[in-house]
């Protein structure tokens, strides 16, 4: 890696203040993604701003209907959560399954969310359950937050702080991982809350996208049945040499089957 | 009487006395040693394939903090290439086309990884930058990234003066009388298949640090190296015309070698010669991805066969035509695994009368291919019992009955093949019968039509094998080209209170030698397994030796060991004999304690080791003091170890993901020194076995890029994919050699791949599947059972 500042700030608005003073300064949260890059010399931060000791980005609480979770919360806090096996059991299955043990202790939500990988597992869920993306200025839907490959409406800058989970009546996750790396090749997030179905796909595409078809197939039976006849398009899917872009899309047929299976 | 505990001899599964200091994080690897006023190498890559080097630019790097100095091909120009060890003749007598090898390119490079220059820095990062910082005029020439595109009219020429990209074109056997038999034939099997190119990807890459004292002009390698004499003698006199005595090589402890570690590389022999130049320590250590693209690869063959068979499913003839990847270069014994490590195995265990087969070796843009885990080996095992599948489905035999047919009788040994080797020893039909009994075979269609209920395809794999090891008598393969001989060495130095420290030519990367090469002097000496220490690894330490490959350690070395022994003893009886007045003739040893025979006179092994040093009372007219013996071993043959493995797989048709549910092996591999290595030398060869079957492979595009270049394309197994491996050992004695053993470092590679295959295919017979080639990926088995039955997703 490339030699770079080292800032470890203990409150939001510092570490806001510290990456507003520098434009080639970047946060790091568990590393996990950051930490690669760096060794392999694909980035080349000036500064790096640990965001590891800022209490306010911890926790996991109930709030009324939502479920609230702190952007340094660990992918392993999320699986073994009591809050969150009661409120979303599919999101504590779904954290318990990102990478591996060691993975699972230091990478984080927020650091997840914010690098909006197409081939990571958050993403799929934050916008399959729709839930709302809380930075340090302001609130953005899941919608609005997830922009394609790697890129999120975050500004340069801007904090993620935690994510709010409206708490869904039912939900259920299904992956098929890519046989080298175990992200996902294509997964399906599945919710059904007070405001609709909602259907995510991550893995498949060049970012995580909502399936209108599964959706409306689900809102009038939710059933494996009712998505197991709706085909998903290849077209604009990835092809790698994993797999072809039809191989991906029938997984995300099969994936959605099985995620609304695994919801109940 | 008896003062050793017998189970920590020959079949006593005694722990690792290794794993101490691997498991607590205590090993010395090669990247643990620094020395003083070390340096730092950073080797600057090629990024394409094939491209002429117009101009190399070194005034920016040359300024970059902390450089000591950039050396270029143009500075290397006075030593020699890395060379080849093994010399194959094409079919017409001439030898083949050996195009020089060169440390740093000298005006091309041919694969993606080829090194342009070497940077020394204080630390490993300024290394980097300034390397970063090096200008290249590269003029980028088309590459031939595969085997067919390299053979092609008018391809690019990977060297210019090898035409056709052809290494060699050789073949084995009698062309007349295959043909005749293939005439004859009740039906021919036609049948074509891949051997898919595998990186090794050992969990500690490579590594070198060269040192040099310039007061007495002594060089020393420190290197991560399965056999640190045959780099001695490759490096010293080939490329830097050092002579041994100032040429020390150290192989430390080696995270892993499965071959890529045999091979002499440009790293070792760079960091030697810059720290001459500079006098200077200098240490080099590959990253994860230098060793994707430098480490040599295996396997990558290409095949056409054909099977003849009379009406009875007996086979009549084989020929079969190969394509062997060579890489961009002949990488230290890669000429001979497509040849004498794989052609003479095409007899495998069966009677076949006549095998011909044709071997061309192909130069392409890509990184060079040698032994690796089995070399050869597990190509022809895949192909023999890929086809013998093939062909019992086609004669509408039962896939066991077809193999029994064809079986060489355990009577018929020693048992001489059509292709030059000489089997001493086997017995397939004990090793089938067991695995089938092991592996449930009889009542699988139960377990196939239960799996149906649950919506997986089961299948069942099956695949009956023999392999050429402990490789090899010096003047057998020095006949058929290799440039060296292939004995081992062994010294036991008995010390004045008894213990004892044996110097072995051999090196453990992993197998455990520390303890298996202990266990024999236990047995034999009778000396506590924990008086004995084996020391490897270390050419001032130890005579010499060639090292660990081949699954040659045990056969080979430790066949050195018991003639050093026997040494040992012949002295210590007459020492015994004249502390006890009797003669040599009447004094016996047994584990430890020497006696006149059929007396109560006798004389413990403590006593004699003492004697021997402190010589008051000795026969010093007739023996000198002192207790340490060496012998060089040659063996007289290879070593067959054999075998049955069973897989047995379940496949998900929604996603074509290979569940593999169970797999049995059972292995002749001779005597079993150590149960418990035994079983996880199985294991691992298995695990690396169902890797190439379902998981790996290396992939080159067009331009010759490697596009699984990291563990994020290239499928490592995990634990997670290998089911429970059931290993058993049934033994056949090897007959020429003193302990009868035979070798288990490869078997598991070697004998896994087909019964996998077997297994997938299998599952998808409904779907008319005659091959799947391997890796048998989830996308790939989904596109066979979509291909022509569309399966709803529903
Ligand atoms: C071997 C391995 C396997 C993996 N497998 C999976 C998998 O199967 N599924 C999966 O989903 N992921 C997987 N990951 C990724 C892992 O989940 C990462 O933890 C995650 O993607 C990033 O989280 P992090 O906390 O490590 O972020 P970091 O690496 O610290 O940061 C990632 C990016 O986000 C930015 N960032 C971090 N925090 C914030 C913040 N609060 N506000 C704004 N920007 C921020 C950083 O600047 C950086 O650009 C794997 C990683 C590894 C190493």
């Amino acid at each position: 890696m490339y030699d770079f500042a080292y800032h470890k700030p203990s409150s939001v608005a510092d570490a806001v203040k510290l990456l507003a003073a520098d434009p080639d300064a970047r946060p790091i949260s568990g590393g996990q993604t950051l930490l690669p890059a760096l060794k392999h010399r694909l980035n080349k931060p000036s500064s790096i701003v640990d965001l590891s000791g800022i209490a306010e980005l911890k926790g996991i609480r109930r709030e009324g209907d939502r479920l609230v979770i702190g952007a340094l919360v660990k992918h392993h806090e999320v699986a073994n959560s009591p809050e969150v096996k009661a409120a979303i059991p599919a999101l504590a299955q779904m954290a318990g399954t990102i990478g591996d043990t060691q993975v699972r202790n230091r990478g984080t939500i927020g650091g997840s969310v914010a690098n909006n990988d197409p081939a990571a597992d958050y993403p799929a869920a934050v916008l399959g359950l729709g839930a709302t993306v809380v930075t340090d200025k302001r609130r953005i839907a899941a919608d609005d937050f997830f922009q394609g490959m790697f890129t999120t409406a975050l500004e340069p800058g801007e904090l993620l702080v935690a994510v709010e989970f409206p708490i869904p009546e039912k939900a259920g996750y299904a992956k098929m991982r890519n046989p080298a790396s175990r992200y996902v090749m294509a997964g399906v997030f599945v919710a059904r809350t007070k405001d609709g179905v909602r259907v995510a796909v991550n893995g498949a595409g060049p970012g995580v996208f909502r399936q209108a078809e599964m959706e409306q197939a689900l809102a009038a039976n939710w059933a494996p049945e009712a998505v197991a006849g709706v085909r998903q398009s290849p077209d604009g899917l990835n092809a790698d040499i994993h797999g072809s872009a039809e191989y991906r899309a029938h997984l995300v047929t099969v994936m959605a089957k099985r995620a609304v299976a695994s919801a109940g | 009487m008896n003062v050793v505990a017998p189970f920590e001899g020959i079949g006593a599964s005694v722990k690792r006395k290794e794993d101490l200091r691997f498991l607590s994080g205590r090993g010395q690897y090669t990247d643990d040693i620094d020395r003083p006023g070390q340096t730092y190498a950073c080797i600057l890559r090629s990024p394409h394939a094939h491209a002429l080097i117009r101009g190399i630019d070194l005034a920016a790097a040359k300024a970059m903090p902390g450089v000591v100095a950039i050396f270029t091909g143009a500075d290397m120009t006075g030593i020699g290439g890395l060379p080849c060890g093994w010399q194959i003749h094409n079919k017409d007598g001439s030898p083949m086309a050996e195009p020089p090898h060169p440390v740093l390119a000298q005006g091309k490079v041919r694969h993606v990884g080829d090194s342009v220059a070497v940077v020394i820095a204080g630390t490993r990062a300024q290394a980097r930058d300034a390397a970063e910082a090096i200008e290249v005029d590269y003029e980028v020439l088309p590459a031939v990234a595969t085997m067919e595109a390299a053979l092609g009219a008018g391809a690019p020429r990977v060297h210019d003066g090898v035409e056709g990209n052809l290494c060699y074109d050789w073949h084995i056997g009698d062309p007349a009388v295959n043909a005749a038999a293939f005439r004859g034939a009740h039906k021919v099997v036609e049948f074509d298949l891949v051997n898919n190119r595998l990186i090794p990807n050992a969990m500690e890459p490579r590594a070198a640090v060269g040192d040099y004292d310039p007061t007495t002009g002594d060089y020393t390698l420190y290197t991560t190296s399965q056999n640190p004499h045959v780099i001695r003698l490759l490096m010293g006199a080939f490329v830097l015309q050092l002579p041994e005595h100032k040429l020390r090589v150290v192989a430390p402890d080696v995270g892993g070698g499965f071959g890529s570690k045999i091979f002499h590389y440009a790293e070792e022999a760079i960091v030697t010669w810059a720290a001459g130049k500079l006098a200077r320590p200098v240490k080099w250590t590959a990253d994860r991805t230098e060793s994707f693209i430098t480490d040599a690869h295996g396997r990558d063959h290409v095949t056409k066969a054909r099977l003849a068979l009379d009406k009875d499913g007996r086979f009549l003839a084989l020929h079969v035509r190969t394509l062997a990847n060579m890489g961009a270069y002949l990488s230290t014994f890669s000429t001979s695994v497509p040849t004498y490590l794989y052609a003479t195995l095409l007899a495998g265990v069966y009677t076949t009368p006549t095998v011909y087969a044709e071997v061309k070796a192909v130069f392409t843009n890509t990184t060079p291919v040698d032994a690796y885990r089995g070399a050869g080996r597990p190509e022809a095992t895949f192909l023999l019992e890929r086809l013998v599948d093939v062909a019992a489905r086609e004669m509408g035999m039962d896939r066991v009955e077809i193999r029994r047919r064809n079986f060489i009788p355990a009577d018929a040994y020693p048992y001489q093949t059509p292709v030059a080797l000489q089997y001493d020893s086997g017995d397939h039909v004990a090793t089938l019968d067991e695995a089938l009994k092991v592996a449930q075979w009889d009542s699988f269609e139960a377990r196939r039509a239960e799996a149906k209920t649950r919506g997986k395809l089961r299948g069942i794999g099956i695949s009956t094998y023999l392999e050429a090891c402990g490789i090899a008598p010096s003047a057998v393969v020095g006949a058929l080209g290799a440039r060296a001989g292939l004995y081992e060495v062994g010294t036991i130095r008995v010390h004045p209170t008894g213990s004892v420290t044996v110097l072995t030519g051999t090196h453990s990367h992993g197998q455990g030698h520390e303890t298996t090469l202990a266990q024999l002097v236990t047995d034999r000496l009778g000396v506590p397994l924990a008086q004995v220490d084996i020391v490897h690894g270390d050419t001032a330490k130890i005579p010499f030796g060639m090292g660990t490959y081949g699954s040659r350690s045990l056969a080979v070395g430790g066949s050195a060991m018991v003639k050093a022994m026997d040494k040992i003893v012949a002295k210590a009886r007459k020492i015994a004999a004249h502390l006890l007045e009797a003669s040599v003739e009447d004094v016996e040893f047994d584990r430890g304690t020497f006696r006149v025979a059929g007396t109560d006179r006798t004389k413990s092994w403590g006593e004699i080791c003492l004697t021997a040093y402190v010589p008051h009372n000795y026969p010093i007219e007739e023996i000198e003091p002192g207790l340490e013996e060496t012998a060089f071993y040659d063996p007289k043959n290879f070593t067959y170890p054999g075998g049955c493995h069973i897989c047995e797989v379940e496949i998900d048709p929604e996603t074509g993901h290979v569940d593999v549910v169970n797999f049995t092996a059972v292995d002749d591999v001779g005597r079993v020194i150590n149960p418990m290595i035994v079983e996880g030398q199985v294991q691992g060869g298995v695990a690396q076995g169902i890797g190439q079957a379902l998981l790996e492979t290396a992939v080159y595009d067009e331009n010759g890029q490697l596009l699984s270049a990291s563990f994020m394309d290239y499928q490592m197994p995990r634990a997670g994919d290998l089911p429970p491996v059931s290993v058993a050992t049934h033994a056949t004695l090897c007959t020429h050699n003193p302990l009868g053993v035979k070798g288990c470092g490869e078997v598991g590679a070697i004998g896994s791949p087909p019964a996998v295959i077997n297994a997938v295919v299998d599952a998808l017979k409904e779907f008319g599947v005659r091959h799947i080639e391997m890796p048998a990926t989830p996308a790939k088995i989904w596109n066979i059972i979509h291909a022509d039955h569309k399966l709803a997703a529903e």
